[in-house]
């Protein structure tokens, strides 16, 4: 347990130093679609809902998911697609405009 | 073929599917990674976005492996509705309004991060499992972040819709109410952590964090914008990254929610250093007005400015071998990026150089004029950024401002009584000659007169910059 949240740890904070690399050589120009796109990416949080949500419902003797739980898992994923589909679709959009001639 | 149903082949298939995904959230986490790095030009950002999307898509399905059948098809109507509703919007929404759509898709990030921790919390205490401290540390941090977003992301929305004021709002012993909702909040998170994840301290959380969302963003001016949609942007992110600490140490959501985290981060900073202020000084001093462009004509004080005719500026435009084009919030507000690249097509058709010189924190988001520029096809190796501009403003014949005002105002360089003092400026009176479109003479969000409008150099010209330019543009052609 402690060692698998130690390992989480780590990742994330060799995740925090590549994008604090990355994102430093994102031009001005495109620092609109830059927190665009990442704000889609933070979507992310849709695989968090659809695990949940797609656990088996609950009634058997082993328990199984709750009612309560899958609604939220249901409702979380509805938001987190909105932030996903249209995080990406407004970065194209804005990113067509930028290479076009 | 009958199938292989032993356990023992079972547990087999279960190990594999289980690898499968885990791979899966590997490579989706180098898309994201790659596709960001594709966004350093703008000429492979698009493909970069693809990848990302491909990515996600990837994780997507590879969470659906493991799915329960007699589940699947809630979940994926769930899916579908979500993505139809944000396809609609995305297609929909019009440049200008990109500020706010920005905010809100934001803000639903951070409301997916609460649910996903909140279901998963109900779903431990229906099945009476005791999450680990460290998971409800999570749960709590992940509830209080994604709160923060979203709340916070929705007022943010509504101020760059118009639909609440853009002022800053200044609530009584404002600072020491958000400095005690944060204490209040934390002290919920430790209790939730230590003591096996009460349900009124989740139940009390998810209110406080609300509140403290919306005290902390309704006291933004517009101008500050920038920043504190930076801010949330990169929340979205920590909560996401928390998210994954709690959904089985996910690490595609650990991976991503740290690079938006960073990337937010990065862009409250470069923002928070265009305008030379702290975050702090931001998030708390309450600067501003609603907006820049749209205060009422504040008189000088005996002050003469000279103004001209759009006719005189054709004139002036037509003379000359050199212009700067320095757009702010008034260009977005008054929708005239389309009238400005016409103009500068006809000067360019006439010889004229055209260059565009871009404030980074001109607009209302990072990189708000650069879209809007590109919308009207201007090319993006025509803008320039503050240093390149200052290295060009002297060679240039006319600077020609539209709707921007405090990042041109000349007082941030020498006046330590002004309240922009030691902000980096484009230095638009050092052109041989100035001209400043503007519907009034009003003061900027720092409630200061710009001195650049009564400098000798300068011309003012007042109305609608659209129509404004439309007429310059119809004086050029008859000359």
């Amino acid at each position: 347990m402690n060692e698998i949240l130690v390992m989480s740890l780590f990742v994330f904070a060799l995740a925090i130093t590549v994008g604090y690399e990355l994102i430093q050589k994102v031009p001005q120009t495109l620092h609109t679609p830059l927190m665009s796109g990442s704000n889609a990416i933070s979507g992310i949080t849709i695989v968090g809902g659809l695990a949940l949500a797609t656990l088996a419902a609950g009634g058997d003797a082993e328990g199984g998911l709750s009612p309560a739980a899958r609604w939220l898992a249901l409702a979380a994923i509805v938001f987190a697609m909105i932030n996903v589909v249209g995080g990406f679709l407004v970065t194209d959009r804005m990113l067509r405009m930028f290479t076009r001639k | 073929m009958t199938p292989d149903l032993t356990p023992i082949t079972l547990l087999a298939q279960a190990a594999a599917a289980d690898a499968a995904r885990d791979i899966a959230y590997l490579l989706a986490a180098f898309c994201f990674i790659f596709g960001i790095k594709r966004l350093r030009s703008p000429k492979t950002a698009r493909a970069g976005n693809a990848l990302a999307s491909v990515g996600m898509a990837l994780a997507i399905l590879a969470t659906l492996l493991h799915a329960d059948p007699g589940a699947l098809p809630l979940a994926l109507g769930a899916v579908v509705l979500g993505s139809g509703i944000g396809a609609v919007l995305a297609l929909r929404v019009q440049m200008t309004q990109m500020p706010q759509m920005v905010a809100l898709f934001n803000g639903f990030g951070g409301l997916a991060s609460v649910l996903v921790v909140t279901g998963e919390w109900a779903q431990a205490r229906t099945a009476g499992e005791t999450l680990a401290g460290a998971v409800l540390l999570m749960v709590g941090l992940s509830a209080l972040i994604g709160c923060v977003t979203f709340s916070g992301s929705i007022v943010a929305a509504g101020k760059l819709h118009g639909a609440i004021s853009g002022a800053p709002v200044r609530l009584p012993a404002q600072i020491a109410l958000n400095i005690a909702g944060v204490v209040v909040a934390l002290a919920l998170v430790v209790v939730l952590a230590g003591w096996a994840g009460p349900g009124w301290a989740l139940a009390l959380l998810v209110p406080i964090a609300l509140a403290l969302g919306v005290a902390l963003t309704v006291p933004i001016g517009g101008a500050d914008m920038p920043v504190m949609v930076s801010l949330l942007n990169s929340y979205s992110g920590l909560a996401a990254a928390a998210t994954g600490f709690v959904v089985d140490y996910n690490l595609a959501l650990i991976v991503s929610g740290a690079l938006v985290g960073a990337s937010g981060l990065i862009l409250t900073a470069i923002m928070c250093k265009a305008m030379n202020r702290s975050l702090a000084n931001v998030l708390f001093a309450g600067v501003g007005t609603a907006d820049s462009t749209g205060a009422a004509g504040t008189t000088a004080e005996g002050r003469a400015v000279k103004s001209a005719d759009p006719e005189d500026l054709a004139i002036m435009l037509d003379a000359a071998r050199r212009v700067m084009i320095v757009p702010g919030y008034g260009m977005a507000v008054a929708q005239a990026q389309h009238a400005v690249r016409e103009l500068a097509d006809v000067l360019t058709a006439r010889g004229v150089t055209v260059m565009y010189g871009v404030h980074p924190v001109a607009g209302r988001m990072p990189g708000h004029m650069n879209v809007l520029l590109a919308e009207a096809d201007v090319p993006y190796e025509q803008l320039l950024d503050l240093e390149q501009a200052n290295a060009e403003i002297e060679t240039c014949d006319v600077a020609l401002v539209i709707g921007a005002n405090d990042v041109v105002n000349p007082a941030a360089r020498h006046d330590a009584t002004s309240p922009i003092f030691g902000m980096p400026i484009i230095d638009v009176d050092k052109a041989g000659a100035c001209f400043v479109l503007k519907r009034s003479l009003g003061a900027g969000y720092a409630g200061v007169q710009n001195e650049l409008f009564f400098a000798d150099r300068t011309l003012m010209v007042f109305g609608d910059a659209k129509q404004t330019l439309q007429k310059t543009l119809a004086a050029l052609k008859e000359l």
